[in-house]
């Protein structure tokens, strides 16, 4: 029966069941990842928000959780322009760490 | 004679090799630019000032310059008269190219005729020439500050073995020429030095040894020539014909910047230009170190100096054989495979869609969007000229490009280009005003927006100021301006926001200042340095800026604004804001 609604699918991260060893391998060359206090500085200053979603911020949660397909989806609107790495409040290169990113994962 | 066929054959090889690497058109250009003469003169011009006269480096150092000219001007020409007096005295022999050379083991001589003095003094006088240039090389190893150079390169070790060869050619030669002066003749330097070896060497077979020594110097200077710095002497006469002929890198390693590379001559010129190099550990990331990991291959070194430099491109602005520091770097990093390839097709532009018919188009950037104020101090001066403007990216946009750019993303950074185009085209606006120098520099140099003037904000105010439509109220406040290195090296741009500083108070000038300017450490051209390593770099541009003691340091760029704006203890502020306030 069609209600014009239906139940969200679960948005649960069972971390049990999450490979993170591509996140470990990142951390080694980027350290600094560690570092994020998710204050969301960077998603307040990024000029791609408002087309995918883009913030920093949620990219290395996402990660931390295994959520590799969305995080690939906001990154492919990041413009790199750097704001988000002049606003960091805790000195993290972000534009690094995406191009990092963007070395480590792959899009599908 | 070994060493001579070797290079001849190695440098014509070389030369085939990059000019098959130029892509097609590339290569139509250089072989059509070579015939014409215009580009013609211009290439011997360059060559001769270039390659001989070392002009740039007597601008730069008086004792530097002379230096490199003696030796390479001296030489030249001991070379030049050497096969002149060749073809006076035996025409027979003039096809043997090593003649010359040893023209005066050859040929017993007289000084009878006029014209033999006149050229045995020619040849003395080149060869004290080049010996001089040799002497002040040597003292140069030991003391380079006084040639204006706080560090120099550490030399590597085949570089060693040409450096010591090439000091003794001279020498050598002097030796070999003193022994033989009394049977081939020479002139005021060899003559004499005969005289004293006659005293307590009087049998001629002695000369032998002294010109076994000379040909063999000569023959290891040759034979390790191509593995050495001293490539540069061939390569620069290829690089200068290419450079006039108005080719750029297309590829990282083939072509035009292969024949940069080794056109360095490893003068370690860009070591002390480097803002890096406040700290000791990044000396070896300047552009000398780069060129010399590309010719030895070594990609982890090559990765790291690349993605490590700031591209504020100084060591470009100050190279005296023209080596495109930035560009190499920003090549090298385009090499790099990704597998996540940001899209940008799916921003619709018609959300961004703003409608400006025949108005002047403000498009601020991302940076300027973080620093607001210097866009409401633009928006105000507008006003008060009763300029006609709109806001192309009021509520964001999207960025430029140039960061993109500067990663060696050119096909993100294309779709980004294309995209904003197409803004600017549908607004129907005729002049793009920008805040922000490194917009404005992709703006001038990737933009296709015929018939839309491009204008930096520093332009825009001194050409409002100087037809009246701004009345400023001239104050006692002594400015100092900070060249940012995308609109200064970048754009060429330092005389209009001087003149416009100059009409609101005083204006004193930094230490270094215009094409030499100190980056502020700000810089996304760095991928790699974190925010705690940029520190030092700012507060040494900082001090250059404060030399003065100026009450406001002045600035045309918002990173440079902010990234000052941290350390300073004195305000920073943008030039459209300091107008703003001295404005009636």
């Amino acid at each position: 029966m069609d209600f014009g609604f239906k139940i969200s699918p679960s948005s649960a991260v069972n971390l049990d069941n999450v490979d993170l060893s591509l996140y470990d391998r990142l951390a080694e060359v980027e350290p600094d990842i560690r570092k994020c206090i998710a204050c969301g500085s960077c998603s307040a200053s990024c000029p791609a928000n408002r087309f995918s979603g883009m913030s920093v911020r949620k990219a290395i949660l996402g990660l931390q959780r295994g959520k590799e397909k969305e995080v690939a989806k906001m990154l492919s609107t990041c413009m790199l322009c750097g704001k988000c790495s002049m606003v960091c409040p805790r000195g993290i290169n972000t534009r690094h760490l995406i191009l990092s990113i963007c070395k480590f994962y792959k899009e599908d | 004679m070994i060493g001579l066929i070797f290079i001849l054959s190695y440098c014509l090889i070389g030369l085939v090799r990059i000019i098959l690497q130029l892509p097609k058109e590339d290569r139509r250009r250089f072989f059509l630019s070579l015939v014409n003469p215009k580009t013609m003169a211009k290439n011997i011009r360059d060559i001769f000032c270039d390659c001989l006269f070392h002009v740039k480096l007597w601008k730069r150092n008086k004792l530097l310059g002379y230096m490199h000219s003696s030796i390479a001007f001296g030489w030249f020409m001991l070379i030049v008269i050497g096969h002149i007096e060749v073809l006076l005295y035996t025409p027979h022999r003039a096809k043997l190219f090593y003649f010359p050379i040893f023209f005066r083991y050859f040929v017993a001589e007289t000084e009878s005729t006029m014209r033999g003095a006149f050229f045995f003094f020619l040849m003395d006088f080149f060869l004290l020439m080049v010996l001089s240039g040799i002497f002040l090389a040597m003292f140069k190893r030991l003391q380079s500050r006084i040639f204006g150079m706080r560090r120099t390169t550490n030399p590597s070790f085949l570089d060693l073995v040409g450096l010591y060869s090439l000091w003794s050619i001279f020498p050598l030669r002097l030796l070999a020429e003193g022994f033989t002066a009394d049977i081939s003749g020479g002139s005021f330097l060899t003559k004499s030095l005969n005289y004293v070896l006659n005293s307590f060497l009087s049998d001629h077979t002695n000369m032998l040894p002294a010109w076994w020594a000379y040909s063999c110097a000569l023959g290891i200077f040759f034979v390790v020539l191509p593995f050495t710095r001293y490539m540069h002497i061939p390569t620069e006469i290829l690089l200068i014909p290419l450079r006039n002929a108005g080719i750029k890198i297309r590829n990282a390693r083939k072509g035009f910047a292969k024949a940069e590379v080794y056109s360095c001559p490893s003068c370690g010129l860009c070591i002390d230009a480097c803002p890096m190099g406040v700290m000791k550990t990044h000396i070896k990331d300047t552009t000398v170190y780069l060129n010399r990991q590309i010719r030895r291959r070594n990609e982890r070194r090559i990765e790291e100096i690349s993605d490590k430099c700031l591209l504020c491109g100084k060591c470009t602005a100050i190279c005296p054989v023209g080596v495109e520091g930035d560009k190499l770097r920003i090549a090298q990093r385009s090499l790099r495979k990704y597998s996540i390839n940001p899209d940008y097709s799916d921003i619709s532009t018609a959300e961004l869609a703003c409608s400006s018919e025949g108005k002047v188009l403000y498009y601020a950037g991302c940076m300027t969007a973080l620093t607001p104020a210097i866009r409401k101090a633009m928006e105000s001066l507008l006003q008060k000229a009763g300029v006609d403007y709109e806001l192309m990216d009021k509520d964001g946009g999207i960025c430029c490009g140039r960061p993109m750019m500067m990663a060696g993303r050119f096909d993100q950074a294309r779709q980004m280009v294309e995209k904003n185009t197409e803004i600017i085209r549908n607004s129907g606006a005729t002049t793009l005003l920008l805040t922000c120098p490194i917009c404005y520099r992709i703006f001038k140099e990737k933009y296709n927006l015929e018939g839309i003037e491009i204008i930096h904000h520093t332009e825009y105010i001194d050409r409002l100021i100087k037809a009246g439509r701004l009345k400023i109220r001239k104050g006692k406040a002594k400015y100092v301006y900070h060249d940012p290195c995308e609109l200064g090296r970048g754009c060429g741009i330092y005389d209009q926001p001087r003149e416009v500083l100059a009409s609101a108070g005083r204006l004193v000038e930094a230490a270094k200042n215009r094409k030499e300017s100190i980056c502020c450490g700000g810089s996304l051209g760095s991928l790699t340095l974190g925010f705690d390593k940029r520190k030092a770099m700012t507060e040494n541009a900082l001090a250059n800026l404060t030399s003065a003691s100026p009450d406001v340091i002045v600035t045309a760029c918002p990173l440079c604004r902010s990234t000052f704006n941290r350390y300073a203890d004195r305000p920073v502020e943008d030039l459209a804001e300091i107008i703003d306030k001295k404005s009636i």
